[in-house]
C-alpha cells in the first residue's frame, strides 16, 4: 500500500465489461514527506475519492479485490480516502 | 521481508470494509544499520501493535497479508508482521528499540 494525491480522472467507453460503472482516477504516488514517487498511474476507485484527496492504493492481486466484480484486469486500485497521515524521520529514528 | 522503521500512521473513514479496526502504519525501508533510509516509505496493516520508532519487519506482498490480517478476497497487500529486537550484521549488534 501506498499514499497517492488524485490528480485526475480517466474516461474510457470501450472496455472490458468488468470494468463497467468502475472510476478511473489518475493518482501520483508520493511518500509521506510528500515527495512524488514514479510518474502518475491509472487506479480503479470504488470509493468515489475526488480529484485532490489523498488516497491509500494497492497493486497486484490485491486491486481486482477492491472492485465489487473481484476477477478483473486491474491491477491498482483504491482501498481508503486518508483523512490525515503523520510521518516524521526524526522520530522514527531515520537519516 | 522488509527492514523498516515506523515513521507515522494514516487515518482514514472512507475505506473498504477489511480495513475497519486495523491501523495503517507508515514505514520506512533501512539499510542494515537500521537507520539509513532506503527508498520510499510506504503503508503497512498492524498486527503487532507496532509503535513509531519500532524496527519492524514488513512484507509487501498480498498473499501473506491476508493470511495474517483476513480472509482470502480482502485486498491486504502490505502487513507488519514483527518488531525487531537486534540485528546482528558482520559481527556487530544493532538494538531494534531506538536509544
Amino acid at each position: 500500500m501506498q499514499l497517492a494525491k488524485v490528480i485526475g480522472t480517466v474516461v474510457a467507453t470501450v472496455k472490458h465489461e468488468s470494468l463497467t460503472g468502475v472510476r478511473l482516477l489518475l493518482i501520483q504516488p508520493h511518500d509521506h514527506n510528500g515527495i512524488p514517487d514514479g510518474g502518475p498511474i491509472v487506479a480503479a476507485d470504488a470509493l468515489q475519492a475526488g480529484v485532490g484527496e489523498t488516497v491509500e492504493w494497492v497493486t497486484g492481486r490485491e486491486a481486482a479485490l477492491t472492485l465489487p466484480v473481484t476477477f478483473s484486469p486491474v491491477d491498482c486500485g483504491i482501498v481508503s480516502i486518508v483523512d490525515e497521515y503523520h510521518g516524521d524521520d526524526k522520530a522514527g529514528g531515520v537519516r | 521481508m522488509i527492514l523498516c522503521r515506523v515513521v507515522g500512521n494514516a487515518i482514514s473513514t472512507v475505506k473498504h470494509p477489511c480495513f475497519e479496526g486495523k491501523i495503517v502504519l507508515i514505514v520506512q525501508p533501512v539499510k542494515p544499520d537500521c537507520h539509513t533510509a532506503k527508498g520510499r516509505s510506504f503503508l503497512a496493516c498492524d498486527s503487532v501493535s507496532a509503535g513509531v520508532g519500532d524496527l519492524v519487519l514488513a512484507a509487501r506482498e498480498g498473499n501473506t497479508a491476508r493470511q495474517i490480517l483476513g480472509c482470502d478476497t480482502d485486498p491486504h497487500h502490505a502487513v507488519v508482521l514483527a518488531v525487531v529486537d537486534t540485528v546482528n550484521v558482520g559481527g556487530e549488534s544493532i538494538q531494534g528499540p531506538l536509544a
